[in-house]
């Protein structure tokens, strides 16, 4: 998954620090958007449906044999999918104990997106790690 | 000033009033702010600073008991402007004039009120599909709560007009009918007039949402022949924090309290009180002077320019607005195409409205994005959000420009 984005967490910190302003980063998010997989209609559906952003997103979280996660995850705004995008970068590959042991909050903030994004956006953003904290969690509890 | 006239164009310098708005001499995200955000909350004049300024530099107190000179002046403060209200809507006194936090408390008044001593199990209240959440979630509750049920005036579509064809049956149905003059997704203006008149002759008690009317056109109770009328200080160039309730006074004297506590009592024994008469009966409570003292200059200030005036230059900016949005391709325009406010609600073909917005604030434009807490609406004409560009007079010809620039430069990104 991390491939098909075509970079990595580290280059999108560094490609960050290189554009400007944020216009140009919030049109580097977009680009960043129409890169990721789209998820099927048939899986945006409400149970898949994350709350508490403005934009409506669906997320999935799909167990590999190897006790990793593949994440898929849509919205139907651009910058919200080049977040999702940020979100996979961070977490998509990595098993339960690795995503809970992942602090998310610390890339935002050198990405700034802490300061940058709205109250709402954020909220939402939020709401996002959260559900995928939650979804490992789940897996843990389930195999224990 | 001349007033409603031809020549108020001629006569208004609507640029030079911009002085009087400190806020909007800023740059936003290194550009001049534009701010498109008014059917949200408008921006304060000045004089409405200063006010707010010298009521707490000079006259705060508390109202109506004290036996000083400053909560005299206080209560002069509050109730001239509670005086000043009842002339600005043609109310026939200041006694049905009631002081709350905004339209969203106007509304729950009368639903837990009027509502609960007047609405039975069977009984129906009739609202019109394009209501904000503030008057349609009250009803629900009240509802709820009786056994009652709501009933819709259906939406026509896209132009944001009602269908009136089936209003009789309606109201024959119907105890109560609370409705929108201005809407605050659509820009179209409902025939409160004629909405008013109708439901009188049926026997129905009307409540008037005019929390996107009271500052932008004449709203006179009088001539609307309404029972009930809200709308909030802070969308008039009023404080945030208080609004008014206006209704007839021998519905108000019918009504059981709203809240209870200090104001709205005459009497208090340990087992029960007696009430005061409206409208202090619903203010209990030490009241929000300050922003009475503020919305009364708010609308001196209004007057001063003129409604009819405002109404002429929102109606000129959002013909503007239209015009050149129109000419994008693909693009879904929402409300009339005559007679609309300054309300312009918009979806691209390409670009989700959430994203438009950002993309905008990133130029200096302030829009609005998203279901404008009337999501039944967007979900009966099957859109999740919608753009928002909304005028007021202090807004420019050269801002909606400016506006229609950025959509343009912005929408290259979606494509």
């Amino acid at each position: 998954m991390t491939t098909i984005l075509d970079t990595t967490i580290e280059e999108l910190i560094e490609n960050f620090e290189f554009l400007g302003d944020w216009e140009e980063r919030f049109a580097y998010l977009i680009e960043l958007g129409k890169k990721l997989p789209p998820l099927d209609e048939t899986e945006m559906t409400d149970e898949h449906r994350v709350h508490g952003c403005q934009a409506s997103v669906w997320l999935r979280m799909l167990p590999q044999t190897n006790g990793t996660f593949n994440i898929h995850a849509d919205s139907d705004a651009f910058i919200v999918r080049g977040l999702i995008a940020v979100l996979l970068l961070i977490y998509n590959g990595k098993n339960a104990k690795q995503i809970l042991g992942t602090d998310s909050t610390a890339t935002f903030a050198q990405l700034g997106l802490d300061k940058h994004l709205s109250p709402t956006r954020r909220n939402g953003l939020h709401s996002m790690v959260s559900r995928v904290r939650a979804l490992a969690g789940n897996s843990i509890v389930q195999t224990t | 000033m001349n007033q409603g006239s031809e020549t108020t164009q001629e006569a208004m310098d609507w640029t030079k009033l911009r002085a009087d708005f400190p806020i909007l001499e800023q740059t936003v995200n290194g550009h001049p702010l534009v701010y498109l955000d008014n059917a949200a909350s408008s921006q304060k004049p000045q004089v409405v600073i200063n006010a707010l300024r010298t009521h707490y530099e000079r006259d705060n107190a508390n109202v109506h008991r004290g036996i000083h000179e400053l909560s005299n002046r206080a209560t002069e403060a509050y109730e001239g402007a509670r005086q000043r209200i009842a002339e600005y809507l043609n109310a026939d006194s200041r006694e049905e004039i009631i002081f709350t936090r905004g339209t969203t408390e106007s509304l729950n008044l009368v639903a837990q009120t009027w509502g609960a001593e007047n609405i039975g199990e069977g009984d129906t209240i009739l609202l019109t599909e394009m209501e904000h959440h503030s008057n349609l979630v009250p009803w629900q509750l009240l509802v709820k709560r009786t056994g009652a049920k709501l009933e819709f005036i259906p939406v026509n579509g896209d132009d944001g007009t009602l269908d009136l064809s089936q209003l009789d049956e309606q109201l024959d149905r119907a105890k109560l009918l609370s409705f929108t003059h201005i809407s605050n997704t659509m820009g179209s203006v409902n025939p409160a007039t004629e909405l008013c008149r109708r439901a009188r002759e049926a026997g129905v008690i009307t409540v008037v949402d005019a929390a996107q009317s009271a500052g932008h056109t004449r709203v006179d109770v009088r001539e609307i022949g309404c029972d009930f009328l809200a709308f909030s200080g802070h969308k008039i160039c009023g404080p945030t924090g208080i609004g008014v309730l206006y209704g007839q006074r021998e519905l108000l004297n019918t009504m059981p309290p709203y809240q209870g506590g200090g104001e709205m009592i005459t009497k208090v024994e340990y087992n029960e009180s007696t009430f005061n008469e409206p409208p202090h009966k619903f203010e209990a409570g030490t009241p929000n002077v300050a922003g009475a003292a503020g919305l009364r200059t708010a609308i001196d200030y209004l007057d001063i320019i003129g409604r009819e005036a405002i109404f002429e230059h929102d109606q000129r900016l959002a013909k503007r607005a239209c015009e050149q949005l129109a000419e994008i391709d693909g693009i879904r325009l929402f409300g009339p195409s005559e007679g609309r406010s300054a309300v312009v609600s918009f979806v691209l073909p390409d670009a989700h409205a959430l994203d438009l917005a950002t993309m905008a604030d990133q130029k200096g434009v302030a829009l609005r994005a998203g279901h404008h807490c009337n999501q039944p609406l967007l979900a009966k004409l099957g859109v999740p959000a919608t753009a928002r560009a909304s005028f007021y007079f202090y807004n420019t010809e050269a801002e909606v420009d400016r506006f229609i620039e950025v959509i343009h430069q912005v929408r290259k990104l979606f494509v």
